[in-house]
C-alpha cells in the first residue's frame, strides 16, 4: 500500500521537477535581458540535478547522485564565468 | 519485484513526504521565477529551490539509500554543502553584474554609486 503511494509521489515530483524546468527555460527564452537568462540558466541547472536525484531513488543507483555533483560543479563554473562576462565583457582578464 | 518494495512502511512514507516537499520548493521557485516583475525580485525566488528543494531531496535519497543498503550513506551530503558554498557567490556575482549594467545605462531604479564605493 504505501510502497503505492511512494511509486505515485515519485512519479508526480517528477512531473513537477519537469514542469520547473519548463518554467525556468520559458524565463530563459523570454527574459528581457541577459542576466535574466543566466538567472535562468542556474535555477535550470539546480532543477536538473533535483530530478536525476529523484531518478537515482527510483532506479536504486547512487551512480545518479554523483552525476548530480558533476552538474552542481559544472553549473556552478558556468554561472560564474557568465557573469563574469556580463560583469567585464570577458571571461579571463 | 520492484527495489522499493523492500523499504519497510514508515521509510516509505519519509522517503515519499521529503520527495513531494523538496519537489514542490523547486517548483514554487520556478514558478516565481517566471511570474516576479524585475531582475531584483526574480533573483530571490529560485533560492528556494537551491536550499529547501535539494535539502529535502537529498533527506529522501539519503534514507532510502540507508534503509536499503542497510548501513547510513551519506555522501550526499557533497552536493549539499556544495551547494550551499556556491549559491550565494553565485548570485552575487550576477546581481553586482546587473546592477552594473543597469547603471552604465543610466536607468533610475537602481539606488545610485555612493562616493566610498
Amino acid at each position: 500500500m504505501s510502497h503505492d503511494v511512494l511509486e505515485a509521489i515519485i512519479i508526480l515530483a517528477q512531473l513537477l521537477l519537469l514542469l520547473a524546468m519548463s518554467f525556468s527555460i520559458t524565463r530563459m527564452l523570454r527574459g528581457p535581458r541577459a542576466q535574466d537568462r543566466v538567472l535562468a540558466l542556474d535555477a535550470l541547472y539546480v532543477n536538473a540535478m533535483i530530478l536525476l536525484l529523484t531518478i537515482g531513488i527510483r532506479s536504486d543507483s547512487l551512480l545518479y547522485v554523483e552525476a548530480g555533483l558533476i552538474i552542481g560543479l559544472l553549473g556552478f563554473a558556468g554561472t560564474v564565468a557568465l557573469a563574469k562576462f556580463l560583469m567585464r565583457g570577458q571571461v579571463i582578464e | 519485484m520492484n527495489h522499493l518494495d523492500a523499504l519497510p512502511p514508515w521509510a516509505a512514507i519519509l522517503v515519499a513526504v521529503f520527495v513531494l516537499l523538496g519537489a514542490l520548493f523547486a517548483f514554487i521557485g520556478s514558478v516565481g521565477l517566471l511570474r516576479l516583475e524585475n531582475f531584483y525580485q526574480r533573483v530571490h525566488a529560485p533560492t528556494l529551490g537551491t536550499t529547501l528543494g535539494t535539502f529535502f531531496m537529498l533527506a529522501g535519497s539519503i534514507t532510502c539509500f540507508s534503509v536499503l543498503h542497510g548501513r547510513p550513506i551519506f555522501y550526499e551530503i557533497l552536493i549539499g554543502v556544495f551547494l550551499t558554498l556556491t549559491t550565494p557567490i553565485t548570485l552575487m556575482l550576477l546581481v553586482r553584474a546587473a546592477l552594473y549594467r543597469d547603471r552604465e545605462e543610466g536607468s533610475q531604479d537602481v539606488p545610485r554609486k555612493l562616493p566610498g564605493e
